[in-house]
């Protein structure tokens, strides 16, 4: 009876498999990705938010969005001024397309920093261990215990107008930009580095690196090949989520004072001393601070769904 | 466990010599603290070369980090600039308690200059660690419980709304509804500025009062994540074997719910508590310069401003071992929470 059943059973599904060929991992990823509602959303206004800021290039000119007019301070939103006008006349609009330019572009550039520093630290820490990792962690927990913000404005005082503004594109930055993206990148990597250690310390035991050494791979290559790519998806998850904290850590150094310095834009140092006109002119920091709020929950949501989609663990398909 | 403890303790003394020579270093040019010495009229060549002398800015790096670290009184100094070493120093070191005197109060120990500010951010830091938990049990126990429940799926958008909301722009929208709107519409409106007025005097009232929106900016962030970890970790003890088997013997549902998942799903919440000190402190910075409050985080930013070495070194220091002894005590509440885990 047994010996019967057995063959019927498997000629029964070889061309059900055929129909319907295995999805990839990308695939998967992706179908597990597209469930996640309010990772779509986020997705969808990041783009959305992306278009706005470097789209309304076109519509203003940079010019326009540092000219100041002070007989026309604070007034409120009119068809002139949709978003109204800040404390020296200048129109809110134009500046938070600006200012999400760099807002973004610090954002980005400053999770770059963080995953560069991360990512070598936690490497070589979690693949050779012993003394390097002793170090390397005990150093990595040094800079974890000081909260980074007070870390970060002790820093920006050190680093404050030693850096020139330079020409890039046409356009002039601040030379501050530069060093906020680095020093939110230098003192944002601890975290990484743990999630990357602990990566390696657990796939260099798996057998697939015993046979790449097996066969002579050097131990760079067994790095940069065969481990780096296996612990990609908590990296991209840490990276995305990184991208918003280097956003809001902007705005807060900035909102302090001692972050981008002024004629550049970003959303925080628009609303670096927002708060004295708390009573008189709610549109100094709405329209600012409203766009960092949307940013961050976008990628915190994209963040999520990544982490859901990349989980192994998760059977949704 | 107390070899456990003794050991931790011993490692945090290397850690902390390696934060506090970093630090160092990055105070060195932290600006010039001499500059706004004169007070509004700029600081004089001739007064300017007597105060770095007497300062002991003169010195070299390592002999100033030297100082700080155990003191001067074993050698001497040279305060009338004839070259000559003549004062001994009266500097006793961190090492002995003594965090040195602040460049921007002259004369006034560090100690007592972070001492006076202290209770105020404690009592902010205590009151909101207190919602905190509070509200993240609540809430957090209510959407486990009714898991895909409508109002489940509020909580969960409004929590993700409210983690992903800065600091200051949560504090500025309920500046905006709270006291101004309020006053606008002559409901009773909240204060935004102080511990207390200066008609009234500090009452505990007053002090209370003035703490309301200060203690929800610092909170709901965490709330709102605390909420978000609560639910994930009560559903996860609800599906577990004893939960059913407790269910299976008739217990009432408090008691399962309170005595055996609670106790149980609180165990990892007890480590994010501990290890976020430092991200609660960081927000005290924020908080306190939009709420005025006199606290350490306005102390600090103050005297980033005007390159206050000694008391910046000082609260930095400070902080570090705050957070070195909270994590130490972390993992012990754990362990005591949890006999399955051993350190020793």
């Amino acid at each position: 009876m047994e010996q019967t059943a057995t063959p019927t059973t498997v000629a029964q599904l070889v061309p059900d498999e055929l129909e319907t060929p295995p999805l990839t991992l990308s695939q998967l990823t992706w179908r597990r990705f597209k469930r996640h509602k309010m990772a779509i959303f986020g997705g969808i206004t990041l783009i959305l938010l992306f278009i706005f800021s470097f789209g309304g290039v076109f519509v203003f000119t940079e010019a326009y969005a540092n000219f100041t007019e002070t007989g026309n301070r604070l007034q409120s939103p009119s068809s002139i001024h949709p978003f109204g006008t800040d404390t020296v006349g200048r129109d809110i609009l134009a500046r938070v397309i600006y200012g999400g330019q760099i807002s973004i572009l610090i954002g980005i550039t400053a999770m770059l920093v963080e995953v560069t520093v991360g990512v070598i630290i936690g490497s070589l820490s979690g693949f050779y261990g012993g003394k390097i990792d002793s170090i390397l962690m005990r150093f990595t927990e040094a800079v974890f215990i000081i909260p980074q913000i007070f870390l970060l404005l002790v820093m920006a005082k050190y680093f404050a107008g030693k850096v020139p503004n330079m020409t890039l594109f046409g356009r002039t930055f601040s030379g501050s930009v530069v060093v906020i993206i680095l020093i939110i990148g230098l003192t944002s990597w601890p975290y990484l580095a743990r999630i990357v250690r602990s990566q390696f310390l657990y796939l260099k035991e798996n057998e697939f690196i015993l046979a790449a050494r097996a066969i002579g791979t050097p131990t760079s290559q067994i790095i940069v090949r065969h481990i780096i790519p296996n612990s990609m998806a908590p990296i991209l998850v840490a990276a995305t989520l990184g991208v918003a904290t280097a956003i809001t850590t902007e705005a807060y150094i900035s909102f302090l004072g001692m972050g981008v310095r002024p004629p550049t834009a970003t959303w925080g140092n628009m609303l670096e001393g927002a708060y004295n006109y708390i009573e008189t002119a709610w549109w100094l920091w709405l329209f600012p601070g409203m766009l960092i709020a949307l940013t961050v929950l976008s990628i915190n949501f994209l963040g999520d769904g990544l982490r859901d989609a990349f989980d192994p663990r998760s059977r949704a398909i | 466990m107390t070899r456990y403890i003794i050991r931790r303790l011993l490692q945090a003394i290397p850690l902390l010599f390696i934060i506090s020579i970093v630090l160092f270093a990055l105070m060195q040019t932290m600006g010039d603290p001499i500059a706004t010495m004169g007070g509004r009229t700029a600081t004089k060549a001739k007064d300017r070369e007597r105060l770095t002398r007497q300062l002991g800015l003169d010195k070299p790096i390592y002999m100033q980090y030297l100082f700080w670290l155990i003191g001067n009184d074993w050698t001497k100094t040279d305060m009338d600039g004839d070259g000559v070493p003549e004062t001994p120093g009266k500097r006793k070191g961190v090492l002995r308690g003594d965090f040195g005197t602040s460049l921007v109060n002259r004369g006034v120990p560090v100690t007592k200059v972070i001492g006076d500010r202290l209770p105020n951010t404690l009592l902010l830091m205590l009151a909101a660690e207190f919602v905190i938990i509070t509200g993240a049990l609540l809430i957090g126990i209510y959407s486990a419980l009714h898991q895909y429940s409508t109002a489940d799926n509020v909580i969960t958008t409004a929590t993700f709304i409210l983690y992903s909301m800065p600091v200051f722009f949560f504090a500025l929208v309920a500046m905006y509804i709270f006291s101004v709107n309020f006053k606008r519409w002559g409901l009773p409106y909240l204060p935004t500025v102080g511990m207390f007025e200066p008609e009234t005097g500090k009452t505990p009232i007053q002090v209370a009062w003035h703490m309301v929106l200060p203690v929800a900016t610092l909170s709901f962030a965490f709330f709102a994540g605390y909420s978000r970890y609560v639910r994930g970790s009560m559903l996860e003890v609800l599906s577990q074997d004893y939960v059913r088997t407790a269910k299976s013997k008739g217990l009432p549902k408090p008691d399962i719910i309170y005595i055996h998942a609670l106790k149980n799903a609180a165990l990892p919440i007890v480590t994010i508590i501990g290890l976020d000190l430092p991200f609660l402190l960081g927000g005290a910075i924020v908080t306190e310069r939009i709420f005025a409050w006199p606290g350490m985080g306005r102390l600090f930013l103050d005297h980033v401003e005007r390159s206050d070495t000694p008391v910046v070194m000082g609260i930095l220091m400070m902080i570090a071992v705050a957070v070195i002894i909270f994590q130490i005590i972390t993992d012990v509440t754990y362990a005591w929470l949890d006999p399955r885990i051993r350190y020793d």
